[in-house]
């Protein structure tokens, strides 16, 4: 949770849902982005954004079911799905990921939290009955590598009720506004016993399981404490606030259960009837839970590098078609198919529409806001994983800041191989280092994460894909950047040098590989405050991201509906390099001089209906 | 003399846009207050009501089937009757015309998809409580964003409801399927209306459009005149 001045403050968070969403791709998705709510709304917040990190195989038929199911959960509840990304790679062929994350605002002087204290506070389940859904979601399915069984495992996917899950978010955020519980906390993996640990690590908590709202008969007592039934959220009561939240929870038609109470053992007691069926010292689930060490080995260097042709995509098109290609291919064609499917307005908060690096939402009633991206690096952190961590920090702190906000805080979501082998762990340990790297040169902390292992498939994993959420503040909603305009004067901000190594053209025309160009972090820092400085006085600004600085200009055609005069050297490594940072800033002649900062190229002049000799209108309908 | 008049925003379980509606109408001057669904009366003085947009119930049967029986829905009847203004945004228009208060019925969208976008709208007649701040054939851009927004009426029913000047907004672009690019209708008498777009998404150029306002102000003199005519119960 980060304070953002004049009494708000602002918490998120991003999680995944992949193994479910392999196996289950709709209901895998709608759980989804209802865990990620809970997580939000257990802070005591009221959701305003969602954004999802979607990956697949081009083609994959689960991708349209787990957009439908997104948008089926997000759509229902009223929180608005503002961005994210869709990435389509071969990596990703068995192991989908689908990644979530949700924002939620708050008063700064209201913080929920989600330990127990006070012994004899009341401990209540509240929101859907408790069946045998999801039980074992979180060891059966999302601890273990997928396999040809995986049809047998859907019984393990839980299913969501969107119209139970808004109710939850209404009856928790007014529990919280009016004072009337201690804590909160989601029922989410592991169900009961996870969150209940959670609670009782500093206190203890008894807990007679006989008397949690069941949706089916004869459940034994441990599927008790692990179902994952969804859309239910645990509190912490004082005995005199019970008539009110029973009363709350009434109007809202949720189930509720006086299900515990709270002591000062430091156990986790379960009773069944009044007789113990089980008991542990709350922190052997959480803090002291068993532990393994797992040695980090880098992967024997390949014996085959690629040719240097298959490197450089020799035998790619010319620079002109390569690039209407490119524009059309899967993962950089436009989205608008894709967040046409998501209420991204609801709240009348969204000012900066999905589209262009960073979504904006409006603190109402004043005109700051917070721009908040989702970005995740795959193919280049498989080529060298610290840089792909540090690339992945540095893409969402940039994309943020090209909407005029300065990056105040970070998420991240860790998707992995089997980190049991060495080489996965390797990669795991070293992609960390790089985001830890980026974000003590950003300043920027990272104040919550999630972590998804074992995304293998018969002993194929999938990229190594960290992926990583940004807020950033933006000071007047009112001036933020959006199409460039006839005379503007088109410039090019950047920080470190970028190559064809792991970028979308060596993917199309040749093979991946090479070496990635070491980046250079101070300088990287400097790009992305020039960014959110500059924005105000700026027309456009738009991140270098997948298919480098030819598709960025062309995409900035494209919105602003305005071709441009620019040069940009005749060569493959200039029109599609990645990696480095980089972004197009467009601005008034008269601007100029106000941006400062960092050391600027000029590229041309915005002006007539073509870019790179292509009238706009055909990148347009290369793009769509 | 300055009068805040009352509008009524029913908040049914599963209402999601019910609080823009809220903080919309009182931009333009009203005092708008939420009703919960189980209530049965609505506010002393009301003078308008408004059924907002959302998944009321979770709309896990046809949009609005359940909404319908909600104890408020007899209230508004009874206000509608005594030629009380009544608005439904998106589900609120499922809402009455599952109810019966306004013709037609809503079916999902031609591509089958939600769909959330600006849309182009035409106003057809500028002499409603909807529309009166509106010019005949002025172009309004605000948004849609549903699954289930594709209205339909059999031919005998529409060419009714055209000579009957009922169909008061078109959508000036292909849209989702409506028969007739109907956006928006009113019942026979005129105080009653529905529309498909979202006007209260669309109260200022910071959110893509301010022509939204236009409408929601048309209801908010509506209300106002029923509060000094003294016909509000």
């Amino acid at each position: 949770m980060i304070d953002l001045g004049e009494g708000e403050a602002v918490c998120f968070k991003v999680e995944s849902h992949n193994h479910p969403s392999a196996v289950e791709p709709f209901q895998g998705a709608a759980t989804g982005v209802g865990g990620i709510l809970r997580d939000i709304i257990a802070m005591g917040a009221r959701p305003v954004a969602l954004l999802d990190g979607l990956r697949f195989a081009d083609g994959d038929p689960r991708f349209d079911r787990a957009v439908g199911g997104i948008g089926a959960y997000g759509n229902s509840v009223g929180v608005a799905t503002v961005g994210g990304e869709a990435v389509f790679d071969d990596a990703y062929a068995d192991n989908v990921l689908v990644n979530a994350m949700c924002v939620g605002l708050l008063p700064a002087d209201r913080i929920a939290t989600a330990g127990a204290s006070g012994p004899g506070n009341l401990v209540v389940l509240f929101g859907a009955t408790t069946g045998r859904d999801g039980i074992g979601g979180a060891s059966v399915l999302a601890s273990a590598e997928l396999g040809e069984d995986d049809a047998d495992k859907r019984p393990t996917v839980q299913i969501g009720d969107p119209f139970t899950g808004k109710k939850l978010i209404e009856v928790s955020v007014e529990l919280v506004e009016s004072g009337l519980v201690e804590s909160l906390q989601d029922c989410g993996a592991a169900g009961l016993a996870s969150s209940l640990s959670e609670m009782a690590r500093e206190a203890g908590i008894d807990l007679d399981l006989d008397r949690v709202p069941l949706r089916e008969e004869g459940m034994e007592p441990w599927e008790v404490m692990i179902s994952e039934s969804q859309e239910r959220m645990v509190a912490v009561v004082r005995p005199q606030m019970l008539a009110a939240v029973e009363a709350l929870c009434d109007r809202w038609e949720l189930h509720h259960a006086v299900i515990g109470t709270v002591t000062d053992t430091g156990l986790l007691r379960a009773s069944w009837v009044r007789e113990a069926v089980g008991e542990i010292p709350a922190r052997f689930l959480t803090d002291e839970c068993p532990r393994y060490r797992i040695e980090p080995r880098p992967p024997q260097p390949s014996t085959r590098e690629p040719s240097s042709s298959l490197l450089l995509g020799l035998d790619a098109p010319a620079l002109e078609q390569a690039l209407l290609e490119l524009l059309g291919s899967p993962n950089i064609r436009s989205r608008a198919p894709i967040y046409r499917r998501y209420d991204h307005l609801v709240g009348s908060r969204t000012v900066r529409r999905p589209g262009l690096d960073a979504a904006v939402l409006r603190l109402r009633p004043g005109y700051r806001g917070l721009a908040v991206s989702l970005d995740g690096q795959g193919r280049m952190t498989r080529l060298d994983p610290r840089t792909g961590g540090a690339l992945a920090v540095l893409e969402a702190a940039r994309n943020v800041a090209c909407a005029g906000g300065e990056p105040i805080g970070l998420t991240d979501c860790l998707n992995f191989g089997n980190p049991e082998k060495p080489e996965i762990a390797w990669e795991l340990a070293e992609a960390i280092e790089g985001m830890a790297l980026a974000c003590e040169a950003l300043g920027v902390p990272i104040v919550s994460g999630n972590v998804s292992l074992y995304n293998e498939t018969d002993g194929r994993a999938i990229h190594p894909t960290p992926v990583v959420g940004c807020v950033g503040l933006v000071a007047d909603v009112r001036a933020i950047p959006s199409t460039w305009c006839e005379g503007d004067l088109i410039l090019l901000a950047d920080a470190s040098p970028v190559s064809l190594a792991g970028s979308e053209y060596q993917a199309r025309y040749g093979e991946v590989g090479g070496r990635l160009p070491r980046l250079e972090l101070g300088a990287e820092a400097s790009l992305v405050e020039f960014l959110w400085r500059a924005a105000p006085s700026c027309s456009l600004v738009h991140d270098v991201s997948d298919g480098g600085l030819a598709v960025c200009l062309a995409e900035a055609a494209i919105f602003s509906g305005i071709g441009a005069n620019v040069e940009v050297p005749e060569d493959a490594r200039a029109w599609f390099g990645e990696g480095g940072g980089q972004a197009v800033v467009a601005c008034a002649p008269e601007q100029v001089d106000r941006l400062g900062g960092i050391p600027l190229r000029e590229l041309g002049v915005v002006g007539g209906g073509r870019l790179l000799g292509i009238p706009v209108s055909e990148l347009a309908e290369a793009h769509s | 003399m300055s009068v805040r008049p009352k509008i009524a925003v029913i908040v049914f379980p599963g209402s999601n846009d019910d609080r823009d509606a809220a903080w919309a109408l009182g931009a333009l001057g009203a005092d708008a207050k939420p009703v919960w669904h189980a209530e049965p009366t609505l506010p002393r003085d009301t003078g308008a009501v408004v059924l907002p947009g959302g998944f009321s119930y979770g709309d896990y049967l046809r949009c609005g089937a359940i909404a319908r029986s909600a104890s408020i829905m007899s209230a508004v009847r009874r206000f509608a009757a005594h030629g009380g203004p009544v608005l439904g945004i998106c589900n609120g228009f499922q809402i009455l015309c599952e109810a019966g208060l306004l013709p037609g019925v809503l079916r999902r969208n031609r591509d089958l998809e939600f769909v959330c976008r600006d849309v182009a709208v035409r106003v057809e007649r500028a002499d409603t409580p909807l529309t009166r701040r509106c010019e005949t054939d002025q172009i309004l851009t605000i948004p849609v964003k549903n699954g289930e927004g594709s209205w339909y009426a059999d031919e005998e029913l529409y060419t009714e409801l055209e000579q009957s000047g009922q169909l008061v907004l078109r959508y000036a672009e292909d849209c989702n399927g409506s028969v007739g690019d109907v956006a928006g209708v009113c019942d026979e008498v005129g105080n009653v209306l529905g529309l498909m777009p979202h006007p209260e998404h669309a109260m200022d150029p910071l959110l893509g459009s301010g022509d939204g306002a236009l409408l929601l102000a048309s209801l908010v003199d509506a209300a106002h005149g029923r509060v000094l005519s003294g016909t509000t119960r």
